[in-house]
């Protein structure tokens, strides 16, 4: 049982500021992904939460205590870091052992605590091996293991899946998902690959430049970014964007470029009106765009000229000019298509988005 | 290895390589044979009939019984060990506590103090004994082991400290948090987790102290004056050259006899000292 909450947290490093007013509550069992650019301050907050990081301005509390001058062995954490950290001159289960031997343990809670974090993650035959005999996932369960064996209230991963090859990060990726299911421990995880994010997180913060740009279930933050650099940050392939002038056409709201134009629909159009004669940035995800039907209205539709084809098997990834934006369009894999042919093109109505082209804010 | 033609492979790497171990390992060689050439074949002249200045036919211990027999040599050996070890954990000691604390604890002035301490290590003890000897009186500790054990630090701890902390800093910042995490205290984090993982670091500037100790000759030669009070170096070359006579066979018997406790342990603890140096820490 544990809420993490962090209220106006700042951190400076000399001139630089790296956490900017970071306000946050984290639920009790919720695992919360933090997720930016290097240098977003994801990390930094991380530390600071484990309490490695002093606080410059601002307050974190664990429950009800409040934690800013409490040294890391008393706040009740744990933390798997990104190079594992395992101690090298120990054997596996002295490394498991060694935070509770810490704590004076006594020592058949020791083995039996060992023991069952060991059969939790498949190491039982590993335990008198010295880490340097491990594998990258072997050695990543370890780090896991050292973890579950102290029983904390919150875990703390530091990108724990980024040292690993491809296929072994979606493996552990899907197995830190069960593990969370099963021993439900508040935990916070940073990373900077917005799938680990989508995917392991309940609840998923975008920082950038020590700023929170949103916090929100994965499907919300893909649905209804807060702002363009959310927008293009969740998703891959990343959202399109194009510079658009919202003007009125014949009394319709439209977002204008040379050579392209995009009806406003609904909401939007409602939205998009007080803001006509500005410019804005119009932004539509590749997923969204499919090669034009009769069944299209004419004002979602564009014309655009092929420039890669990118096969992927289960799709295809059209890069395309249209007018001045660059653009890419996630299309049928049985579409027959080649470089430099004209398509036309439309869009989903309901999903495009529209950014204040100055505050970047969704409009 | 060189790559291409066999006489490549000899002109730049067999043959450079073979001179080396020769200019290397000579004076070794003829130490040994002096050692145990009777003093009859010593001094005879190099245009004499049978001379043989390579090899003898007739090898004796009289050079060793001499030694021990003659003059303090026992004496020199164990005072030499004695004040070389003490200096060596001496200066492990603050050399690794100093080597962590530049490394690991911000403190203000930490890159300033570290680069002060290496400057004291460049200051040359042919200049640094004229005031050390001064100390050395006021204290009254000329001509004890105390003169040389408390002045060895001098130049071991600036020495130690600097290895060390080049050491530490090679070790993994995120091992001692991930420690201190688990509830090890700062104190804890160092004793159980970064000591034992710096164990290749300590032995090797254990191995160099301890052997610039053994080997160190001004200080020795002018804070002891009595022969039982004098190390290996000293005693050898003040007892064994008595004005312009050189007894060469005792003189090479005491180099031979003196070298061998460093070359024991340099060659116990050479892979230790070789991934020390190279300070590799695997994870």
């Amino acid at each position: 049982m544990a809420e993490v909450s962090l209220h106006k947290l700042n951190k400076k490093f000399d001139t630089t500021h790296v956490v900017k007013d970071v306000d946050l509550q984290i639920r009790d069992k919720e695992f919360m992904v933090f997720v930016g650019p290097s240098g977003c301050g994801k990390t930094t907050t991380l530390r600071m939460i484990a309490g490695l990081e002093a606080i410059t301005a601002g307050e974190i509390r664990i429950d009800d205590r409040v934690v800013n001058e409490v040294p890391p062995m008393d706040r009740d954490i744990a933390m798997v870091f990104q190079n594992y950290a395992l101690y090298p001159h120990m054997s596996v289960a002295s490394n498991l052992a060694f935070g509770l031997k810490m704590r004076k343990f006594e020592k058949a809670e020791i083995e039996k605590r060992i023991n069952n974090a060991a059969s939790i993650l498949g190491i039982e035959s590993l335990l008198q091996r010295k880490p340097r005999q491990l594998s990258g996932g072997q050695r990543q369960r370890v780090a896991l293991g050292r973890a579950i064996v102290r029983d904390p209230k919150v875990f703390l991963f530091d990108e724990p899946l980024s040292n690993l090859d491809a296929k072994l990060r979606v493996q552990m990726r899907v197995e830190l998902k069960k593990l969370h299911e099963r021993l439900a421990v508040t935990s916070v995880y940073v990373t900077h690959d917005q799938v680990e994010a989508m995917t392991l997180g309940d609840r998923v913060v975008v920082m950038k430049d020590g700023l929170v740009q949103q916090v929100g279930e994965p499907l919300e933050l893909y649905n209804t970014p807060a702002n363009r650099f959310v927008a293009g940050f969740i998703g891959s392939p990343a959202m399109n964007f194009a510079d658009v002038t919202l003007v009125e056409n014949g009394g319709k709201p439209v977002a204008e470029a040379p050579g392209l134009r995009i009806g406003l629909p609904g909401e939007l159009a409602t939205r998009a009106r007080a803001k006509t004669g500005h410019k804005a940035t119009l932004g539509i995800r590749p997923e969204d765009i499919h090669i034009a039907t009769a069944a299209d209205a004419p004002e979602y539709c564009f014309e655009a000229t092929v420039e890669v084809v990118e096969q992927l098997g289960s799709e295809i990834l059209l890069d395309m000019r249209a007018g001045p934006a660059l653009m890419v369009a996630s299309v049928e894999p049985t579409l027959r298509v080649r470089a430099h042919d004209s398509l036309k093109l439309a869009l989903k109505p309901e999903r495009l988005h529209l950014f204040d082209a100055e505050t970047e804010a969704a409009i | 290895m060189i790559e291409g033609a066999l006489w490549r492979r000899w002109v730049f790497y067999n043959i450079p390589l073979i001179l080396f171990v020769f200019v290397l390992l000579f004076p070794f060689y003829w130490m040994i044979v002096t050692t145990f050439r009777p003093d009859g074949e010593l001094y005879l002249p190099w245009n004499a009939p049978n001379y043989m200045p390579f090899w003898t036919n007739n090898p004796t211990l009289e050079h060793i019984l001499y030694l021990f027999e003659e003059t303090n040599f026992a004496r020199w050996m164990f005072n030499t060990m004695f004040i070389a070890l003490v200096s060596t954990v001496i200066s492990l000691f603050c050399g690794v506590l100093a080597g962590y604390a530049l490394a690991r604890l911000n403190f203000p002035y930490a890159g300033g103090l570290g680069t002060a301490i290496f400057i004291t290590y460049l200051v040359p003890q042919t200049l640094l004994f004229i005031p050390l000897a001064e100390i050395i009186r006021n204290f009254q500790l000329g001509d004890t082991p105390w003169s040389l054990i408390l002045t060895y630090p001098t130049f071991l701890i600036p020495f130690c400290t600097w290895l060390m902390m080049g050491y530490f800093k090679a070790i993994p910042k995120e091992l001692e948090e991930c420690a201190r995490i688990d509830g090890a205290s700062r104190w804890k984090a160092m004793v159980y987790i970064i000591i034992p993982v710096a164990v290749p670091g300590i032995l090797s500037s254990g191995i160099i102290a301890f052997t610039l100790s053994w080997n160190e000759f001004i200080y020795a030669l002018v804070f002891l004056s009595s022969p039982d009070q004098k190390t290996v170096p000293v005693g050898v070359t003040s007892e064994l050259i008595r004005g312009d006579v050189f007894f060469w066979g005792p003189l090479m018997a005491g180099a031979l006899l003196g070298s061998i406790p460093v070359a024991i342990v340099y060659s116990f603890f050479v892979e230790h000292y070789v991934s020390g140096l190279t300070g590799s820490v695997k994870g």
